[in-house]
């Protein structure tokens, strides 16, 4: 039966997934509107360069743009900036917006994304303690760096170490307080952590493990320091609090579905309301690659990958989702890349030259492969990559031995 | 300004302006043309910005390192001895004139 009018797709959230999903149904020729609404008052714009070539100053705001405004009205792409949606009227399938004005859809994606984690700490409102995930934090944080002596930053991962390597280049005495024993305890294994740890520490990084914060300490209202339980205080003007996310949920909750480290979705992507879908930061979906459990990842290639399964589906193209993962980090001149999710490794496989940091882990449970991390050796990724994605395993022995040609491994055709 | 010259896999060719300093992929993204990716935003770390170069000007083009010459074997289309990252293409005045074809699919 023909629709009565042209069907419309509307997706909140304009961050990567969000404004993928948007270019893909262009790509895939779908004719009907596509509405796009982001509530930050920018055009859609990369995240990985925040933390790494924008704060160092490499790049500007020109090429941080996914694309320019042009494409917007030459793709017919209605992207409403600088607006938030207040709730989902999913019985009339319509959006409402903060304004209250309404935005009927046909199909609605939530790409909403994440949101800092603020912990409870008393100071935490004092001028000077910044985060680092949109473009109005970077630039704070980057005006800010200029004119700092000492910054500290609470919590170890990914956007804590690139900021703490770019703040030592511009000459920033830097502390990290992690309250683990080990940087990226979440995402790596304890041999690269173990490396990267000594890698800032040769640029003069400091760190303080096992460290809770007791207070941000302020004077006449701004940043003074960071009381550690042990009693120590370390000095600060500026501190970087970056402590994980949290999804943002609350209006798929709100209309009635269903919430789990994020907007629980099938292996689709489709939520139990078949009107909606989620996608990216915000989505909890069963992965192809951890056994059907289901996960919530915070990654560039998850969430372009999820935009363009859910484009494909909407225009009659229906997939289950099945990416490989893939995950990069950038700090001083050490590059990290991760394929696969490593999460419940019980061995882990060095390969290459640990001592002189170009080498990759190869985690496994028992034997099999879950995901390698690659320190500054790019081209075990992209076989590790090409295996992985065709459901092909290195066994730890092979992995083990140095002779064992990875590269003919990954480009040999499937039996 | 030197310019380069996108082929889409359609045979579509657009000349572009590339200050010097700017990568060819940069200078495509600013543009909004179609056929370059750019998943990672230009890190040498997702292969989406793949191109082939016409062979006489290899020569004129940066030398390859390490690290785009292993993400090159990741390329959804499949790598040819003239292929590059236009990410890591950053314009010198010896570019000028550059024609890069784009291959079929970059994901």
């Amino acid at each position: 039966m023909p629709l009565a009018r042209v069907p419309r797709v509307v997706v909140i959230g304009a961050g990567h997934a969000g404004f993928q999903l948007a270019a893909s149904l262009r790509q895939h020729g779908f004719d009907g509107d596509v509405v796009l609404i982001g509530d930050e008052p920018h055009l859609p714009y990369q995240r990985p360069p925040l933390s790494k070539d924008y704060l160092d100053g490499k790049i500007g705001l020109d090429l941080l743009q996914m694309r320019p405004e042009t494409f917007f009205i030459e793709n017919r792409i209605e992207l409403m900036s600088g607006v938030a949606a207040a709730e989902i009227d999913t019985e009339a399938r319509a959006v409402v917006l903060a304004n209250g004005a309404r935005v009927g859809y046909d199909h609605l994606v939530f790409a909403t994304g994440a949101r800092n984690r603020v912990p409870p700490l008393p100071g935490v409102g004092l001028d000077g303690v910044c985060y680092l995930r949109d473009l109005a934090e970077t630039d704070d944080l980057k005006q800010r760096l200029a004119g700092c002596q000492n910054a500290v930053v609470i919590g170890a991962g990914f956007i804590g170490l690139e900021f703490a390597a770019i703040a030592r280049g511009k000459g920033v005495a830097v502390h990290v307080v992690e309250l683990v024993d080990r940087v990226m305890g979440r995402v790596v294994c304890p041999e690269t952590s173990a490396h990267f740890v000594e890698a800032h520490r040769k640029t003069g990084v400091e760190f303080s493990f096992g460290a809770r914060v007791e207070r941000i300490a302020g004077a006449n209202g701004k940043v003074a320091g960071v009381e550690l339980a042990d009693g120590r205080t370390l000095p600060a003007d500026l501190v970087l609090v970056c402590i994980g996310v949290e999804p943002n949920g609350e209006l798929a909750q709100a209309a009635g579905l269903a919430l789990s480290n994020g907007i629980v979705v099938d292996r689709h992507l489709l939520t139990a309301d078949p009107a909606i879908s989620a996608i990216g930061d915000c989505a909890a979906f069963p992965s192809h690659h951890s056994g059907g459990h289901w996960v919530r990842l915070e990654a560039v290639q998850n969430a372009v990958d999820h935009a363009r399964c859910v484009a494909e589906r909407l225009v009659g193209k229906s997939q289950a989702y099945v990416a490989l993962p893939w995950f990069w980090s950038e700090q001083g001149a050490q590059r990290l890349q991760i394929a696969g999710l490593t999460t419940g490794f019980q061995q882990v496989v060095l390969r290459g030259n640990y001592a002189g940091g170009e080498y990759s882990a190869f985690c496994y449970a028992d034997d099999r492969l879950l995901g390698v991390e690659s320190i500054n050796k790019p081209a075990d990724h992209a076989f590790v990559r090409r295996l992985l994605a065709a459901g092909r395993n290195v066994y730890p022995e092979q992995a083990a031995d140095e002779s064992f040609d990875l590269r003919a491994a990954a480009m040999a055709r499937p039996a | 300004m030197p310019r380069v010259t996108y082929v889409s896999h359609d045979g579509d060719s657009t000349t572009l302006d590339v200050p010097l300093g700017t990568s060819v992929m940069q200078a495509a993204m600013l543009h909004g043309l179609d056929g370059i990716v750019a998943e990672c935003g230009g890190s040498c770390m997702c292969a989406t910005c793949h191109v082939f170069v016409r062979e006489d000007q290899l020569k004129l083009l940066p030398e390859m390192e390490l690290g785009e010459d292993a993400m090159l074997d990741g390329t959804a289309s499949p790598r040819r001895p003239n292929s590059r990252l236009s990410c890591q293409l950053v314009m010198t005045p010896q570019m000028d004139g550059l024609v890069v074809d784009m291959p079929e699919t970059q994901t």
